[in-house]
């Protein structure tokens, strides 16, 4: 069984559907950490030393946000400024996150086809998430394809419902190393493989 | 000894009293019961340990009562007594006047003469303010429909009770007898050899004095003896001021009652007004309690054992007849089903101040001994069934009345009370309450300094004048609905104490405080009170981090350093907490001095390495790498990612 530590971003809880009730489902589930950096540094503060030590424990990183702006809340990209110190996470003595599996779990206002080519935001999902996936390249991660909830500001709560346990499943089914390699790079989304 | 008898007699009291009360109270029953009780058990009906005294103790004990009407006063707002007036004047004039007549008839055809039945109509028609108060807290019920309504009705009762004191004496003179007894309670006609007229002058001027004096002048009395900070001379102060009125009342030959009920009203607007009530409610309860156990020694019971059933048989008529009344006018001022038969089940029995005008009655001569004796035991008696006509209604009633309606009624609770109480309301709590005012919580302030009171109240803020440290005003204050006090007062000890207070009778409530050093939180801490909050430390920090920007630090620059050393002195602050639970005597001895915190403080604090914590915006490590990088690309070697 692998760890997976869950790195949340999101500014206002309370007045989140989606990620409130999917943060509330895994908070017993084993093997899976939630670190709610709004929750914990409220002033930016960040205690990096404790953030790169709860990285080297775990096997699997999750950046878990709604997709502010094409690209995470403020205190995500502060942790990654913070956090992954050269000599750490990257450079010529940085191996500390070498060789773990990391993904984006986001939420977006608008649905699957504004996000092409020839739809309203003109790129794909993929293509906006590539700092992400560069970072985890120089930190030596392996990027899987990132878990998608589309259209969150006309879901229904029965719709939230279904899409929590699929979002439980799809951790389950990494922490369980239930999905090869070669499976979870084939897909565009992980939703593809909880179908 | 001097005074051994008088020591002898007070010891009887106290003892009965003592023993007597609690025992009642376990049985579910109300003080005043236990106080009656006690009062037979020393009487002569029983053990005889006081008698002939008793008259002298009932005397002085009236004073109790003037203490009440007093304290009633100050409960009756004229804003609020506005609000009310139909419920309190409409249902309350109705329920005493009908009451009257129906029992003043039964009276006449029992060969009452006229007066005399007036009298017991008026004595019959009053219902008990001190059980019907308990009762209703107890259970709950002041904010439900009909607990209310009958709240408000004793009220109005209360407020009769000044003008019947002053009507019995006129009874008693239409037998033209005219032997108008003078006791410290009531003397409407007077001795004082002055023409009419200018008697009436100086009544009114007596009067005005009280109004403009309570409302206009007191204020500032109260306020420079509350600045003192003593609070035995405002105890003295309020009673003086009582006795004052009393006897001012009687030179000029009207009720001291009524005196000190006018000026218990006049100061109910006064911010000192909680702060009087609770100074005055320990002297009037202890006085009533009196007044209640000489009763009981004076009822007798040998007469209740010559005809028992004749006078089971009255109360048993009299609670009825009440009671009828009242569940006729509970329908037609449209009470809602089921709360009308609670509302006539809490009125019907007999007041305490029965007690006060069968007395007085005697006294005036208006009823002879064997008559005032059996009335006594007709409203001990109906007192004392009264919490069995309340568990009846509970039990057998209520539960029909709501089968009936097929559903359970709720009253909705609309409760007034603020979740946030805020003790100290000075320079720091001014801060907190306006930061909570301003995202619309509502506060209830609690300050014992006049000064800020005075203040704070013309700038509209809700704020009462009290020390916190008196579990009453906390009481007072509305603890039971309040979600979290803020402790930000000043004082380092009495803080302390309220937050023992707070944990041991309300541990849900939490508590956040403000520590005046380092030393205070780590008694909160000790308390199991962790929300604390060193009360300089942030604004010192603050002017710090302005230094630091004035030496060349950019101002973000500054607001980080100042950030990792305040997130720093968490880690300091439970090192110490540590090394202090260990050995507390010796920093109690030692550390109240400030050089001695100083030098404990910066020892802990050489212990702790700060780390380096914006290392990542230290591009030191990485251009080091990459001059490697570049001098190895030079000499032609391996390329790099």
């Amino acid at each position: 069984m692998k760890k997976i530590l869950i790195i949340f971003a999101h500014p206002a809880i309370n007045k989140s559907r989606i990620h409130r009730r999917l943060t509330d489902s895994v908070k017993n589930m084993p093997g899976i950490s939630l670190n709610n950096l709004y929750e914990k540094y409220p002033d930016f503060y960040i205690d990096i030393i404790q953030e790169q030590q709860l990285l080297i424990e775990h096997d699997i990183i999750v950046w878990q946000h709604p997709f502010y702006w094409f690209s995470a809340p403020a205190i995500l990209k502060e942790w990654f400024d913070l956090v992954l110190q050269h000599g750490f996470a990257y450079g010529e003595k940085g191996h500390s996150l070498e060789g773990k599996q990391v993904l984006s779990v986001i939420s977006t206002g608008g649905n699957n086809d504004v996000y092409s080519k020839k739809g309203r935001n003109h790129y794909t999902i993929n293509e906006f998430l590539v700092p992400f996936k560069q970072s985890a390249s120089l930190c030596r991660m392996e990027y899987l394809p990132p878990y998608v909830i589309f259209g969150s500001h006309t879901i229904t709560p029965a719709e939230i419902e279904v899409q929590t346990s699929k979002y439980k499943k799809m951790l389950t089914s990494l922490r369980d190393n239930q999905w090869g390699c070669l499976l979870l790079q084939s897909v565009e989304y992980l939703n593809e493989l909880t179908n | 000894m001097y005074n051994q008898d008088f020591f002898f007699q007070a010891m009887i009291y106290l003892t009965a009293a003592v023993v007597m009360v609690p025992l009642v109270k376990k049985l579910g029953l109300g003080s005043v019961l236990g106080y009656l009780a006690a009062g037979i058990i020393i009487g002569p009906s029983a053990l005889g340990l006081v008698g002939f005294e008793n008259g002298r103790v009932m005397q002085f004990a009236e004073f109790g009562v003037i203490l009440m009407l007093f304290v009633i006063g100050l409960e009756l707002q004229p804003s609020l007594l506005w609000k009310m007036r139909r419920t309190i004047f409409g249902l309350g004039s109705l329920q005493v006047f009908i009451t009257v007549i129906v029992i003043g008839g039964i009276a006449l055809l029992l060969n009452f003469k006229i007066n005399r039945a007036v009298a017991i109509g008026l004595i019959f028609a009053l219902s008990s303010t001190a059980i019907i108060l308990q009762t209703l807290t107890e259970k709950g019920l002041l904010q439900n429909n009909a607990g209310r309504s009958a709240f408000l009705v004793t009220l109005f009762q209360d407020i009769m009770v000044v003008p019947m004191l002053a009507i019995i004496p006129l009874l008693a003179s239409f037998d033209g007898k005219s032997t108008i007894a003078g006791t410290t309670l009531n003397r409407i006609t007077t001795n004082i050899e002055l023409d009419g007229w200018l008697h009436l002058l100086f009544i009114i001027a007596v009067i005005a004095l009280i109004i403009f004096g309570g409302r206009f002048i007191s204020r500032y009395f109260f306020r420079l003896i509350a600045e003192t900070g003593m609070h035995e001379v405002f105890t003295a102060m309020a009673l003086l001021m009582i006795i004052g009125i009393a006897l001012a009342m009687h030179e000029i030959g009207l009720s001291p009652a009524l005196g000190t009920f006018l000026a218990g009203v006049v100061l109910a607007d006064n911010e000192y007004r909680h702060e009087l009530e609770t100074t005055i409610n320990p002297f009037k309860g202890l006085l009533i309690g009196l007044f209640f156990i000489s009763v009981g020694a004076s009822i007798n019971i040998a007469l209740f054992l010559q005809k028992p059933l004749m006078i089971l048989g009255f109360v048993l008529l009299l609670t009825l007849v009440k009671f009828i009344v009242l569940f006729i006018l509970a329908r037609y001022f449209r009470l809602r089903k089921g709360h009308d038969y609670l509302f006539a089940f809490l009125l019907a029995p007999s007041s305490e101040f029965a007690f006060v005008l069968i007395s007085f009655s005697k006294q005036n001569q208006l009823f002879d001994e064997p008559t005032a004796g059996l009335m006594l035991l007709m409203v001990t008696l109906s007192m004392a069934i009264s919490p069995l006509l309340l568990i009846f209604n509970e039990k057998a009633l209520s539960p029909i009345m709501t089968r009936k309606q097929n559903k359970t009624e709720f009253d909705l609770v609309e409760s007034s009370d603020n979740p946030v109480i805020i003790a100290g309301f000075g320079r720091f709590g001014l801060v907190i309450g306006r930061l909570l005012l301003a995202n619309n919580y509502k506060v209830t302030i609690i300050d014992s300094n006049p000064a800020n009171v005075e203040i704070l109240r013309k700038f509209g803020f809700k704020l009462f004048y009290g020390d916190v440290t008196r579990p009453q005003v906390i009481e007072q204050a509305g603890i039971k609905h309040a979600k979290l006090v803020i402790l930000s007062m000043a004082e380092y000890d009495e803080a302390l104490q309220v937050a023992d207070y707070l944990k041991k009778n309300y541990p849900y409530v939490k508590i956040l405080a403000r520590a005046k050093d380092i030393y205070h939180a780590f008694e909160f801490f000790k308390r199991n009170v962790n929300i604390v909050q060193q009360e300089v430390f942030d604004s010192a920090a603050g002017l710090g981090e302005k230094a630091l920007v004035q030496l060349g630090f950019s101002r973000y620059e500054a607001y980080r350093a100042t950030r990792t050393f305040k997130h720093h002195e968490k880690q300091v602050l439970l090192d110490l907490y540590a090394l202090w639970k260990e050995d507390e005597s010796r920093f109690i001895q030692e550390t109240r001095r400030f050089s001695e915190q100083l030098s404990e403080i910066l020892q802990a604090e050489k212990d702790y390495l700060i780390h380096e914590t914006d290392y990542a915006w230290n591009a030191n490590s990485i251009r080091e790498e990459a001059e490697l990088e570049k001098t190895s690309k030079k000499t032609k070697t391996k390329p790099k990612k």
